[in-house]
C-alpha cells in the first residue's frame, strides 16, 4: 500500500554507471528515490524498481549475463511476478532480457560502433507503467549511449512481440516515421523498447534519466518518470 | 578428480554477426580474397572437480545453458576433456 510520495528503487550493481542520474531523475520528477544494492535481500518496500544503465560486471561474458544472478534479482523477479512496475534502462534492459523477464536479446550494434547521441523514439503503446501519460505515436527526444543495443529475437518470438503489441518504443525520424537511417544500432523493426506480456516490466535502450533537466538538454525522459509515478499512485 | 572442459559458444546461424563481418572484411587487405562466412565466437575453459566424467560433463552442460551461453542468441559445444 502506498500513501503519499511513491518510492522508486534504483539498483546499483558493480559497474552500474547511471544509477545516480536515475535516482536524481526520480527525485526531480517528484518521487522518493531509494538506492538498492545488488546484494540486498529485499527491495525495502519500494513501489517500483529501476535497473539503470552502465557496465555491470564489466559487461563480461555478455552484457547483463552476470548481473541477472545478483541476489537482489530474486526479489525483482518476485516483485515483477506480482505485477510490480519494473523499468530497465540500457544495461538494465539487457539484464531483464538475460533474466527472461523480457523477450529477445541485445547484441553488438550493427555498425560495431559505440553510439552516443540524441535520437527520437516513437511511443507505440501507452499500456505500460512508463507510458501511461503519453499518446501513441508521440515522439520523444532522448539520448542513447551503447555498444550492444541491437535488439534481436527469433522469428516466431519477434512476430509474437509485434502481434501482441509488446513493442513500447521504436527509433524514428523527428516526424515519427521509420527508416533505417534513424535506427542507431540495427535493432529488428527499429525496436528501442519492449514490455513483458503482463505489461508491468519495460526495457528500453535510450536513457530517459539523462533527459529530464531543461538546463542540460532535451527533456524527452520526463514523461517516462512522470508516468511511472502516476502508475504507482494509481495502483494504491 | 578434476576434469577440464572447453565450451565453444557461437551465435545461432542466421543471426547478425557484425564482428564476423568486420573480420571477414579485413582479410582482403591482407591478400586473401577467397574467405567467406567468417563468424566470431567465444571459448570458455573450465576445470570441474567431480566423481566422474559423466557427472562433470552434465554439470558443464547445465552451466553452459544457464550462464555461459544465452539460448536466445547462442549455441554451444562442449569439447573433449582432459583429466588431470
Amino acid at each position: 500500500m502506498t500513501k503519499g510520495t511513491p518510492r522508486i528503487g534504483v539498483i546499483t550493481f558493480p559497474g552500474s554507471l547511471d544509477d545516480r542520474d536515475a535516482l536524481r531523475a526520480i527525485q526531480t520528477m517528484g518521487g522518493e528515490a531509494v538506492s538498492l544494492w545488488h546484494a540486498d535481500a529485499d527491495l525495502h518496500g519500494v513501489d517500483a524498481v529501476v535497473l539503470p544503465g552502465g557496465f555491470s560486471y564489466g559487461d563480461y561474458l555478455r552484457t547483463g549475463a552476470i548481473a541477472r544472478f545478483a541476489r537482489v534479482m530474486d526479489q525483482v523477479r518476485t516483485f515483477a511476478g506480482r505485477g510490480g512496475p519494473v523499468l530497465g534502462i540500457c544495461n538494465g534492459f539487457q539484464i531483464l532480457c538475460e533474466s527472461g523477464l523480457l523477450p529477445g536479446a541485445l547484441i553488438r550494434n550493427r555498425s560495431l560502433r559505440f553510439v552516443c547521441r540524441q535520437v527520437h523514439v516513437r511511443v507505440e503503446t501507452t499500456v505500460t507503467p512508463v507510458t501511461t501519460d503519453l499518446v501513441p505515436g508521440e515522439v520523444l527526444d532522448i539520448p542513447v549511449k551503447h555498444g550492444e543495443g541491437q535488439f534481436v529475437a527469433g522469428a516466431d518470438e519477434l512476430a509474437a512481440i509485434e502481434a501482441e503489441g509488446r513493442v513500447v518504443f521504436r527509433y524514428c525520424a523527428p516526424d515519427g516515421s521509420l527508416d533505417d537511417v534513424h535506427n542507431p544500432n540495427g535493432s529488428a523493426n527499429a525496436i528501442a523498447g519492449v514490455r513483458n506480456e503482463a505489461g508491468n516490466v519495460v526495457g528500453l535502450m535510450p536513457h530517459p534519466e539523462h533527459a529530464v533537466d531543461p538546463d542540460v538538454g532535451p527533456t524527452g525522459g520526463q514523461p517516462l518518470f512522470g508516468s511511472l509515478l502516476t502508475s504507482v499512485l494509481a495502483r494504491v | 578428480m578434476t576434469f577440464v572442459f572447453e565450451v565453444l559458444v557461437t551465435l545461432k546461424p542466421g543471426l547478425s554477426d557484425p564482428q564476423g563481418k568486420a573480420v571477414e572484411g579485413s582479410l582482403p587487405a591482407l591478400g586473401w580474397t577467397n574467405v567467406h562466412d567468417v563468424h566470431v565466437g567465444k571459448h570458455i575453459r573450465v576445470s570441474v572437480d567431480a566423481a566422474d566424467e559423466a557427472a562433470a560433463r552434465a554439470q558443464v552442460d547445465e552451466m553452459a545453458r544457464r550462464l555461459l551461453s544465452n539460448p536466445v542468441i547462442e549455441e554451444y559445444r562442449i569439447l573433449e576433456t582432459e583429466e588431470t
